[in-house]
């Protein structure tokens, strides 16, 4: 994007290694490891959310009903007495295994289609690059509410239904970076000295398409812990009394916020923030480990 | 001009197929309780009812049968009846569809005159201030679910100041001003979200146009900046922007069923919500088929402004 990341792309090393890639992240794309930072601190409050949460997830309590924040409550109160920090905490447990989970279908299908498309090409190609076609006219939440609403919600659902969305779309990305390597000089060496096809696919393709296919899954987590929110949020999502952040914005509690607007401001607040740092890391991550790759989606060129 | 057209035209079949067939699909899994429904609300209950609803339905033909038989009554603009309302799904697509279509289409003005704007000047004062600022704004309200947004427009005005958005539907040739007071918050919210990717695809593209030999000709030859933005670098740099703004109509329409939602606006995506929440599968489809094909038209128009706005792409 701009002139100031190109000479660190020239003379970065081909792949590098993981300790180096951190300390790169943080030397040249300080927003990025900001990111980073706040997504693994995501990461960490929803592994342990049970142990930080300082309230029961489902306690209730009349007495406590709809308090502002305060120092026992941090982000108030809800209309049952509940403790929405602790319901905040456990929700971004439930947005992390859904992101997580869906991201890694997601990446695993990508593969998949991707390289049988952009490796095998001819025939296989054409049929799966109309079916991705005629996959990709429809929107995801669409394509989502639809089939969520034959299979009915759950969570299980939900990263399956997402992973394949996800990973249909992605593999059109795989495949792009599978036939620029098919042509590598390395790739036409293996198979002159009669490799098998395996081995080249494990081999010589699938190590040179890593840096797509890691910033494929990075920008997988984000969009699908907004769609798993939305979906909540209309009602389709992991059905309550679970805390997914989309659904305490919606449902009953609504109509509560008018009396209890801090209640609208929580859920949404680490949902915008957690999908803003894995973005800016994701960017950051893409600009160090695959230069080419800038331009091939919506999220580009911030540092 | 004509050849490209028909190439992209017929490009169109082997898609449309594929879409269809995914639609047929996902829609002929109806799960049995859809019919359990059916039975319970008129005190059905017997294997007898059963197989006349099924019959009813059409589903104890054959996988195939089924689909030739839809897509047959689909060709003839025949999309089924609601299986609860009774009334004909075309009827009910064709009073939502104009509504859904306003809001994405004043969503999309909104989003150019965010986005075009503030990409030009961006790219122009690259790393100011400014554009600092812009690039900021954007990764935010890329982050920024709509549904939220939307939540935050309901509450805090009603709460400081006692007002809150119109939430009543009125047709726009019945009274302009008040339908477009209703649509108004809804579609600035979901043209916010659009401009986000708008905006940094019209940066970066105007970055990537301003380095050329021929504007740097332009320059040379005395033309003041205006001219040289507006006439040499704005039509070039635009190419890839159209086609973001095709690539983001599935985006544009997701969103506005959420909104749609919250702002109790009687488009399409309430339709559709609806439809899930009664499991009404004839409905279901038919906004599906709507909206691909909407998809597909939006695509193939991108496709020939191409055509118009780059003659390199005409002649390949």
């Amino acid at each position: 994007m701009s002139e100031v990341t190109l000479p660190a792309i020239g003379t970065a090393p081909a792949r590098p290694a993981p300790k180096g890639l951190t300390g790169r992240l943080i030397h040249e794309k300080p927003l990025g490891a900001f990111g980073g930072a706040v997504f693994l601190l995501f990461l960490v409050c929803g592994v342990f959310a049970e142990v930080i949460a300082p309230y029961g997830l489902n306690e209730t309590n009349m007495t406590a009903r709809l308090l502002p924040p305060s120092a026992e409550h941090l982000f108030g109160t809800d209309h049952l007495g509940r403790d929405v920090l602790s319901r905040v905490l456990v929700g971004a447990q439930l947005s992390m295994i859904v992101g997580a989970c869906a991201a890694g279908l997601a990446t695993l299908v990508s593969i998949v289609l991707g390289v049988a498309s952009g490796y095998f090409g001819g025939r296989t190609d054409m049929l799966i690059q109309r079916f991705v076609d005629a996959w990709m006219i429809f929107p995801d939440l669409l394509l989502l509410i639809a089939v969520i609403s034959v299979v009915g919600p759950g969570m299980t659902e939900i990263i399956i239904v997402l992973g394949l969305l996800y990973g249909i779309a992605g593999s059109r990305i795989v495949r792009g970076a599978v036939i620029a390597v098919r042509e590598n000089a390395h790739t036409h060496a293996a198979r002159s000295m009669g490799a098998t096809a395996l081995h080249i696919l494990l081999r010589h393709i699938l190590p040179n398409i890593m840096p797509v296919v890691i910033v494929l899954f990075t920008t997988r987590v984000g969009a699908a812990i907004l769609t798993e929110a939305g979906l909540s949020f209309l009602g389709l999502g992991v059905p309550p009394p679970a805390p997914t952040w989309g659904g305490m914005l919606s449902g009953t509690g609504r109509t509560y916020m008018y009396l209890g607007p801090w209640l609208a401001l929580a859920p949404g607040l680490s949902l915008t923030l957690v999908v803003y740092a894995i973005n800016v890391y994701g960017d950051a991550l893409r600009d160090l480990l695959d230069p080419r790759m800038r331009g091939a989606s919506g999220f580009r060129g911030a540092r | 001009m004509q050849a490209f057209v028909t190439r992209r035209l017929l490009a169109l079949v082997p898609t449309l197929v594929f879409a269809s067939l995914i639609v047929f699909v996902s829609m002929r899994l109806i799960p049995g309780d859809v019919i359990d429904l059916m039975l319970a609300q008129n005190d059905l209950s017997t294997d007898h009812d059963r197989a006349a609803i099924e019959a009813a339905l059409g589903l104890d033909q054959p996988m195939h049968v089924q689909y030739f038989r839809w897509i047959g009554g689909v060709l003839e603009g025949d999309l089924g009846r609601s299986l609860w309302q009774n009334t004909p799904v075309t009827e009910q697509l064709a009073a939502t569809l104009p509504i859904t279509f306003e809001l994405g289409f004043l969503a999309l003005i909104v989003a150019l005159t965010v986005a075009l704007p503030i990409g030009v000047y961006s790219a122009l004062k690259q790393d100011t201030l400014g554009d600092y600022a812009a690039r900021s704004f954007s990764l935010v309200m890329l982050a920024i679910p709509s549904f939220w947004l939307g939540t935050l427009v309901m509450v805090f005005p009603s709460v400081w100041w006692r007002w809150s958005p119109a939430l009543e539907y009125t047709p726009f040739f019945e009274d302009p001003l008040n339908n477009l007071a209703h649509m108004i918050v809804p579609a600035v919210l979901l043209g916010l979200s659009l401009s986000a990717v708008t905006m940094r695809m019209t940066r970066t593209m105007m970055l990537e146009v301003l380095r050329q030999d021929y504007i740097r000709t332009a320059r040379a030859k005395g033309l003041n900046e205006t001219r040289v933005v507006a006439r040499h670098a704005l039509r070039n740099g635009l190419i890839p922007v159209v086609t973001l703004i095709g690539l983001q109509a599935p985006l544009l329409i997701g969103g506005a069923v959420i909104l749609e939602q919250i702002f109790v606006v009687p488009g399409m995506g309430l339709l559709l919500l609806e439809a899930v929440f009664q499991r009404d599968y004839p409905v279901i489809s038919g906004v599906f088929l709507v909206v691909g094909f909407g998809v597909l038209v939006i695509n193939l128009l991108v496709d020939l402004s191409y055509g118009w706005l780059d003659p390199k792409v005409r002649h390949q």
